[in-house]
């Protein structure tokens, strides 16, 4: 999702969940450093980093598992600080599912509104409509040892979406599952939330699933929130560089960077590499720390004709490959340009890799577009 | 195909061989305990057994003659009332222990933390301690002049020793320092095995912290509930100790009236038909535990 879209779908809509300085200690360890955040009504927002870097515990303090040291959480537009996390609006899906070992499937969905003293004949109803949403059907007396991961992950799905919470966590949802149920889960949890419309609050390290699942992603990074934005923002126009190694880009350089009148900038990474660049956001040469590059927009050409064909937007530099790792869909190609030690990462699609017979040793020029010289600025 | 077959072979000529072997391990492993428990338990319950069923002479010597007496006089005689006062007070003690150990051993399980060995050991270490002693020490703690009633008469707040040796309330007391144990550790276990996020997720469904005991704490660790309550019960059933020591002549416990028989009165045949109506009662009542906790135990365990 792109920024204007974002803002097209939830420009008007109300806060679903706000936090407002939240800090959380452990001892002497800040595992949630004065995190502010708005998060609108029907959103998929997830929180992207690496594991111990406070994601799980900043939605813990949300659920209200923990008590937020510093700071507050309004849910609704209320706060919620000093509410039980048993009469809170949200309602959180564990890791590991946490399913009760001994009550049924049925029984499962059920303990929250048994809890809630909701009438029998409506907790019936209630429960198959969501044992209808997550399709399992069927499978209401079973055991939760009788299921498989995917189904124990929907059991903890509708036992959570049952008690229609306003806000939905998700704890590292996935990561449980295999790699090709994961993809499934995927598909259906998107599925759901459009159904359901709930706000989901998502916690992951996985950049694929944080992409491809969410509508705004934070990245955070010991305790704090590094960067904030669309999948698109995150992934194309990573701001530093623990970002853009996080979101993959492997080509990043840092250096220094000339500013002149035309316009232009001369960034000087410090192992030697320059790349001109058009100056469009007007920056200051001080601002500029280093650039990053996707390997997956780097092209190849052999033939000097094909980079004449090129429009002179074009960032061109020759070299060889010295490394080329069949990775099945593509290929990781190492390219070392000449007369420096650089070596640039590029993946190449099974497609063109083969049409151009690339192998380990062959002399080559590298290509990519001006727009995808990502400026860092940390 | 040929080379197929030749790679196989071998291997399936091993587990003929591992099939045919006589395994020397079971009998080396097992004989000694065999040994041991026909030997020494077995062979001395058959005995009891056999001289249940006697008669006594004049003087106490055993004659050997087949009676029903004894079993009747039992069940007609007034030691029944000291069965009925042993089994109320097993049952008292059990569920005094449960009442005490479930908080004790889910603090632990659940906040210890790095303590939780050390406060493990605060509960186990006493009872390596021989329990005769300790009761001895339970004497000099709660007797006419004990430690109690000497701190409580020299800051003047009674005039006279309060009676707290040789009542019903310290034999209870004694009973429940005894075996406390056998509770929390088995409950311990049950609840360390409990996954926290199951208690966290109760929360977050609604449920209040004393609802989510009985839905989820309580059914979790049952079987270390049940397995602590029969640890807990059937010692004190057979207790003699205690009630001897702390409770006098006040307090009589079948294990008391074997012990008379056997020692007082001399009288074995009498002394055996006690031992073996302990023993099938709480023979009997171990199965019913069995029975009726054991089948959601299995359910868990498939």
């Amino acid at each position: 999702m792109s920024a204007e879209s974002y803002e097209n779908e939830y420009g008007n809509a109300k806060n679903a969940l706000e936090l407002k300085n939240i800090t959380k200690r452990f001892g002497d360890l800040v595992a949630v450093s004065n995190i502010s955040l708005e998060i609108k009504e029907g959103e998929i927002f997830s929180f992207l980093g690496p594991s111990g870097c406070g994601k799980t515990t900043l939605l813990r303090c949300i659920a209200g598992l923990e008590d937020a040291d510093e700071g507050q959480v309004l849910i609704g537009g209320e706060v919620v600080n000093q509410i039980p996390p048993y009469k809170r609006n949200c309602s959180i899906v564990f890791q590991q599912h946490a399913l009760f070992p001994h009550m049924s499937v049925f029984d499962n969905i059920a303990f929250g509104l048994v809890e809630h003293k909701v009438p029998k004949a409506e907790i019936k109803m209630r429960v198959n409509d969501l044992v209808d949403m997550v399709n399992l059907n069927g499978m209401e007396s079973r055991w939760p040892h009788q299921l498989s991961g995917g189904q124990q992950q929907r059991v903890a799905l509708a036992r959570s979406l049952v008690l229609r919470p306003a806000i939905l966590l998700l704890d590292e949802p996935l990561a449980a599952l295999d790699r090709k149920l994961r993809k499934e889960m995927q598909t259906e949890l998107k599925r759901i939330q459009k159904e359901v419309g709930t706000t989901f609050m998502n916690v992951t390290h996985d950049q694929k699933e944080a992409l491809s699942l969410s509508d705004r992603i934070a990245v955070i990074k010991d305790g704090k929130i590094i960067q904030l934005g669309t999948p698109e923002e995150i992934y194309e126009s990573p701001r530093t560089t623990f970002v853009a190694d996080f979101m993959g880009a492997s080509n990043i350089f840092s250096g220094k960077a000339d500013v002149n009148g035309d316009n232009n900038i001369l960034f000087r990474g410090d192992i030697g590499l320059e790349i001109l660049l058009p100056n469009n956001d007007k920056l200051e040469a001080k601002e500029i720390k280093g650039i990053s590059i996707h390997p997956e927009v780097i092209g190849i050409a052999l033939e000097e004709s094909e980079i004449k064909a090129l429009d002179s937007w074009h960032t061109v530099f020759k070299g060889r490959i010295t490394e080329a790792f069949y990775q099945g869909d593509f290929s990781e190609l190492t390219v070392k340009l000449n007369e420096s030690d650089i070596e640039l990462a590029i993946h190449l699609g099974r497609g063109i890799a083969h049409d151009k017979e690339i192998v380990s040793g062959q002399d080559v020029m590298v290509h990519w577009k001006w727009e995808h010289n990502n400026i860092l600025y940390s | 195909m040929e080379t197929i077959k030749n790679a196989t072979s071998p291997q399936s000529d091993l587990v003929v061989k591992n099939k045919k072997k006589f395994n020397v391990e079971v009998p080396l492993y097992m004989g000694p305990i065999s040994f041991l428990l026909v030997g020494f338990v077995f062979a001395p319950l058959l005995i009891i057994l056999f001289f249940s069923f006697l008669k006594t002479g004049l003087y106490g010597e055993i004659v050997y003659e087949f009676t029903m007496g004894n079993i009747k006089e039992i069940l007609t005689g007034g030691s029944g009332i000291v069965f009925l006062n042993s089994f109320y007070l097993a049952v008292q003690t059990t569920i005094l222990c449960l009442l005490l150990g479930y908080p004790l051993a889910y603090y632990i399980a659940r906040y210890g933390g790095k303590w939780k060995v050390l406060l493990i050991s605060m509960i186990v270490v006493p009872s390596w301690v021989a329990y005769l002693i300790r009761l001895y020490a339970f004497k000099t703690i709660t007797g006419t002049n004990g430690i109690i009633n000497n701190f409580l008469m020299d800051w003047g707040l009674i005039s006279e020793p309060l009676t707290m040796l040789y009542t019903p309330g310290v034999v209870m007391v004694g009973l429940v320092y005894t075996w406390l144990p056998f509770m929390v550790l088995p409950l311990h276990a049950a609840m360390e095995g409990m996954e926290p996020s199951l208690l966290e997720a109760a929360t977050d469904l609604g449920a209040h912290p004393v609802r989510r005991f009985f839905r989820i704490t309580l059914p979790l660790s049952r079987g270390g509930a049940i397995a602590g309550s029969i640890l807990v019960f059937i010692p004190t059933m057979g207790d003699w100790l205690v009630p001897a020591l702390l409770g006098g002549s006040k307090v009589m416990m079948v294990g008391n009236l074997v012990a008379q028989k056997f020692t007082i009165a001399g009288n074995i045949p009498s002394g055996s038909s006690l031992a073996i109506m302990l023993a099938a009662t709480l023979i009997l009542i171990l199965y019913l535990a069995i029975k009726w906790g054991g089948k959601e135990a299995m359910e868990k365990l498939v």
